[in-house]
């Protein structure tokens, strides 16, 4: 268990309702630096909720999630502090890689928006695509676009809301790799899965979810799988 | 603003189907409009048939002598006649479709009106056959004849107008007529009263006969205030009607710089409507607008920047195309601040209208149909005239034109292009209020743009 104190990112009472429904019901927790933690839950359980709530993109009916006081200082979270990666890939599909990654560099206002480009086609092994427009390239590579661009403004808490779900087998490695790579240097990843064997072998911890409630926080190995 | 404005450029710049359309339409609209506006219209091919001789075909009006071959030239000026050598054949030109109508005089025409003038029995006709099968068609055919036969007739009557009252003067001041080959001389009714008037004074005052021709007098008096009141009224109808044209508000806009201002607004609600709907829809298309508005840009802002995008296509479309028409039909450049000035502010207009219903539709193929289908009816409502439909409808289409903007970016193009009624700045406050009142909307309806 992370302590609040040292936590890169930590979500305490969060609930959200959409109109009657409660989507979700005072989850707390908190994630470490550099640690990887998989959200699972069945459809419906508020994966996606939580997410976005993490990310700012909803704001929570009650409860608050609080950012490190570090760097540029601690509150709600924003663009430039948590990366997002919606479960769709959110790109513009007539521009190239290289397009989209310096748009959304220059809005996210990056000291150096070339640099940071070539940083992200280097991680991400897309440089020799980089003047492709998006509608041309496969799910796994839209995927992995949408990825650098939450990586842009280098965040120190990345979401990414079910990253794999697109990908065949062969990507699917490849991406973990590169997201296990993001956790040993220090980034926080948080993600939400399907994939039962995701959450078992990429996760240092899992949250599980069932209609909006947390209702386990631990380890994988202390996880009951059966349930 | 800058950045999200070079990338939306750049979407429409690899959107060649829109892009082709955006740059084709307006040089398709414009040449359309020049050539309207500037060809006069087509003369409607008629078959005619005259039994009339050549050399005849003359009435006579006492002395005077009326010519139909006169009005027959004026005829061949507004059709393309046909010939046809049987009333027959041209009826079969209309049939077949080698004529839109046809127009049969019969050989006796001139007889006919003749006998009409010097006894008053008869009905002199000529025959129009016309196609039904296009009814604009049909219609220009019959007004081009009924306008010349219109001009016979005129000119008939007024011959005629003009015997009566020669012979009203004889009947009031006497005068010499020729009857039977003979000149006889008229007394007249004030050589009459003349006479009557001598003829009491000489008789003594007791006479029986005095009040008998005291009533001949007096009848002659009231026969000549008549006649010498009644002469000029029937010499007016000779020339029944003088048209004098004016206008209650000044100046009007010419005809062919109203449909120039008609093109340059549809043409401007058009292309503003479709890129601020398509362009904004397709920021949620793309699954792009949650994370923009993840504190990289604001909800307002990027309204704003889909308003100046479309505007400024817009904008420089309908310039081009004015210029391209002023090729056509002379347009007044030493207005041209003007010009800019009114349909910069009609294109925000519309481009507020445009993103609101891009942002309430939230879909791009949604959003463009729904630009579509607004802009026709909108167009329509505006242009119906208030005399051609009722009063409650009228009040209703008033209401539909006032909350949307073709009317009012009309009026204010419409005056910028001519300088006429009304003035500009009515209309130009209207757009401005309405672009205000659609961005609202266009707001609210973002809150639950982002939606899924």
């Amino acid at each position: 268990m992370v302590d609040g104190a040292a936590a890169a990112l930590s979500a305490d009472g969060l609930t959200h309702r959409f109109g009657e429904r409660t989507a979700l019901s005072g989850v707390s927790f908190a994630v470490g630096a550099g640690e990887l933690i998989a959200v699972i839950g069945p459809n419906g359980a508020g994966k996606t909720t939580l997410l976005s709530v993490l990310a700012g993109v909803l704001t929570p009916t009650s409860g608050s999630v609080r950012l490190a006081a570090a760097g540029d200082g601690a509150g709600r979270p924003s663009s430039r502090r948590v990366g997002w990666v919606p479960q769709e890939p959110a790109l513009y599909s007539k521009l190239s890689v290289a397009e989209n990654l310096r748009l959304f560099a220059r809005l996210e206002r990056v000291a150096d928006p070339e640099a940071s480009v070539s940083l992200m086609l280097e991680q991400t092994g897309l440089a020799e695509r980089a003047g492709d427009q998006v509608k041309d390239l496969s799910g796994g590579n839209q995927q992995r676009v949408n990825i650098a661009i939450g990586l842009l403004s280098g965040p120190r808490v990345l979401l990414l809301d079910e990253p794999s779900s697109a990908l065949d087998p062969r990507q699917r490695a490849r991406l973990w790799e590169f997201i296990s790579g993001l956790a040993g240097a220090g980034t926080s990843v948080v993600y939400s899965t399907h994939d039962v064997f995701e959450a078992q072998h990429h996760a240092d911890r899992v949250l599980a979810l069932d209609e909006g409630r947390l209702v386990f926080a631990g380890t994988p190995e202390t996880m009951d799988w059966s349930y | 603003m800058r950045w999200l404005l070079a990338k939306d450029l750049r979407i429409l710049q690899r959107s060649p189907v829109l892009l082709g359309t955006l740059v084709i339409y307006p040089i398709v609209i414009a040449l359309l409009i020049g050539f309207a506006v500037s060809t006069p219209p087509g003369r409607p091919r008629v078959a005619v048939y005259s039994g009339v001789q050549a050399g005849h075909g003359t009435i006579a009006f006492g002395s005077q002598r009326v010519s139909l071959a006169k009005y027959a030239k004026q005829l061949y000026r507004s059709i393309d006649p046909l010939p046809a050598g049987s009333p027959q054949q041209a009826v079969a030109d209309v049939r077949d479709g080698r004529a839109l109508a046809a127009l049969i005089i019969p050989a006796d025409i001139d007889q006919q009106i003749q006998e009409l003038i010097e006894t008053g029995a008869g009905n002199p006709t000529v025959r129009i056959v016309l196609n039904g099968h296009n009814p604009l068609e049909r219609d220009l055919a019959q007004q081009a004849i009924q306008a010349r036969v219109d001009d016979v007739q005129t000119a008939v009557s007024r011959q005629l107008m003009k015997l009566v009252i020669v012979d009203l003067q004889k009947v009031l001041n006497g005068g010499s007529v020729s009857f039977l080959g003979h000149t006889l001389h008229l007394l007249g009714l004030k050589g009459i009263r003349a006479i009557v008037q001598e003829t009491i004074a000489s008789l003594p005052h007791g006479s029986k006969q005095r009040p008998a021709l005291q009533q001949v007098a007096d009848f002659a008096n009231v026969a000549i205030d008549g006649l010498e009141l009644g002469s000029p009224e029937i010499g007016g109808v000779t020339t029944p009607l003088t048209v004098q044209e004016s206008d209650v508000s000044g100046a009007t806009t010419p005809a062919s710089s109203y449909a120039i201002a008609i093109a340059a607004v549809v043409l401007l609600m058009f292309v503003t409507l479709v890129v601020a709907a398509g362009m904004l829809a397709l920021e949620r298309s793309e699954n792009a607008y949650r994370r923009l508005v993840r504190g990289l840009v604001r909800p307002e802002l990027l309204l704003a920047e889909k308003v100046v995008l479309a505007s400024v296509c817009a904008l420089a479309m309908t310039l081009a195309m004015s210029a391209v028409i002023s090729i056509f039909v002379p347009l007044q450049w030493s207005r041209f601040e003007l010009w800019v000035l009114a349909l910069a502010l009609g294109a925000v207009a519309f481009a507020a209208l445009g993103v609101a219903v891009g942002a309430l539709a939230r879909d791009v193929s949604i959003a463009s149909l729904l630009a579509f289908l607004i802009s026709l009816p909108v167009a329509f409502v505006a242009l119906v005239p208030s005399t051609a439909i009722s009063g409650g409808l009228d009040t209703v289409l008033g209401v539909v034109s006032f909350v949307f903007p073709f009317r009012a970016a009309l009026e204010a193009v419409a005056n910028a292009f001519t300088g006429s009624q009304p003035a500009i700045g009515l209309p130009l406050l209207h757009l401005a209020l309405l672009a205000a009142a659609f961005a609202a909307l266009a707001r609210l309806a973002l809150l639950r743009f982002g939606e899924r």
